[in-house]
């Protein structure tokens, strides 16, 4: 099976690499479109802010590819937000696969979340064999709203999604990469998907 | 609900850990690597790796710990120490780690600060800051903590934080190496100085220090070296206690 993680030039996605490494899954690193639409499975990371991965996004024309693709897409984080309709982060467009807004956490709390939240409330195969109120690892500042493609809430001062699906496309707000065992059970989950 | 963290830190110089450890069925206490794993596997939130390598010898090996640490551990580890321009966290970021800290080159030239998150983003910049109580007045320090700067500690967090800090690590030398608690007070002080997560580090010797930490000093994440190195505690007793007090730990 081949996966490949989408680089288009932001941080950090070494991790995501060296989880699937653990899990003895080789992922390529790449910004390849053809290389992107023959894949089996798709991560698309990001970490950073939103309207610059945005730009890169486009130079790189992958912003009209990822909407198309037809094999399991995973957005994580950064790339979650940007699978959305539009983010209040350098107020960006986004993708448009998934029908909700991103907003900046209110600051009666500290921004970002920076730690391990519970989720729960799961429906998705992604989620076999993780219990409800599981702990994962998130560093964020905004969060998707909950919406009827929400397939995973978490609460932070505010209730939000921690995850959504639509179709092909799945989309998690934390880091399953550094989400101990229970993160690499979700990335196994994916692969099987 | 979000948990406090709780966090062991590794002084590594030239690619050895520095301060004894000793934890049972230990095969090498001096290989980071090794250490960092068992750490993630007994519950640690996340774990902050020093190096404190003085020479460029020091540094070249670092690389290929953080590197081997980023293909061992399933949890997220902070990456400090010499680090002083964009090419150094590029160079981190790409051997795996998932946060830096910096702390003199901060202070040396803050517009470092701006840079960094703006390239990185906020949430992988940690700045960490040194701090010692003379009379009343907390002052900051620079280089491993042994030059006095004219900066107040709230006001250079306040300054930190608006530059584009994520997160802040607050090392109280007054504290530090006591065994006799955190700097609570300068704690609970910063936590309504800034809207950033606070790493509280400096003085743990018991359990209760670390309830008090939480409790009185607001911290988001303690961390602490010598305490879990030294096999008095460990993390999953800690957490225990942390939960009876109700204090939201992963547990």
């Amino acid at each position: 099976m081949k996966l490949v993680i989408i680089d288009y030039g932001t941080g950090n996605i070494k991790s995501i690499q060296l989880a699937f490494k653990r899990l003895g899954v080789d992922a390529i690193l790449t910004s390849n479109i053809s290389a992107i639409q023959s894949a089996d499975r798709i991560i698309f990371p990001g970490v950073g802010e939103a309207s610059s991965a945005m730009r890169m996004l486009k130079s790189k024309k992958l912003d009209c590819i990822i909407p198309n693709l037809t094999q399991p897409v995973l957005g994580i984080c950064l790339g979650m937000q940007l699978m959305c309709n539009y983010t209040e982060e350098g107020e960006t467009e986004g993708l448009g696969i998934f029908d909700v807004k991103v907003r900046h956490f209110n600051k009666v709390v500290k921004v970002p979340q920076i730690g391990w939240n519970t989720i729960n409330n799961l429906k998705s195969e992604l989620f076999v064999g993780i219990n409800e109120n599981e702990y994962m690892y998130s560093v964020h500042s905004y969060y998707a709203e909950n919406c009827k493609e929400t397939i995973a809430n978490s609460v932070y001062h505010i209730g939000f999604s921690a995850a959504l699906h639509k179709n092909n496309f799945y989309g998690v707000q934390f880091h399953p990469e550094k989400s101990s065992a229970k993160g690499e059970q979700l990335l196994k989950n994916f692969m099987k998907l | 609900m979000l948990t406090k963290r709780i966090i062991p830190c590794l002084d590594i110089k030239n690619g050895r850990t520095v301060k004894g450890v000793n934890f049972i069925d230990l095969k090498d206490a001096g290989d980071p690597v090794f250490l960092a794993k068992q750490y993630a596997d007994m519950g640690a939130d996340e774990i902050v790796l020093l190096d404190i390598s003085a020479t460029l010898e020091g540094r070249k090996t670092m690389r290929n710990i953080v590197l081997n640490v980023a293909e061992h551990i399933n949890i997220p580890f902070t990456v400090g120490g010499g680090i002083s321009s964009i090419d150094d966290v590029s160079e981190m970021l790409n051997c795996g780690a998932d946060k830096i800290s910096i702390n003199s080159s901060a202070i040396k030239r803050p517009d470092l600060i701006n840079e960094l998150s703006q390239k990185f983003g906020s949430q992988c910049i940690t700045v960490a800051i040194d701090a010692k109580k003379i009379g009343s007045e907390w002052v900051v320090h620079t280089t491993g903590g042994t030059i006095a700067t004219n900066l107040n500690l709230f006001n250079w967090a306040k300054e930190v934080e608006q530059r584009g800090a994520g997160e802040l690590l607050f090392t109280s030398m007054t504290n530090d190496g006591t065994k006799s608690g955190f700097a609570n007070e300068a704690l609970a002080k910063l936590s309504k100085t800034v809207n950033i997560p606070i790493i509280a580090s400096g003085g743990a010797g018991i359990k209760k220090h670390f309830v008090d930490v939480f409790k009185k000093g607001k911290a988001d994440a303690a961390l602490a070296a010598s305490i879990f190195h030294y096999g008095n505690l460990t993390i999953v007793d800690l957490k225990r206690i942390l939960k009876q007090q109700n204090i939201q730990v992963r547990l």
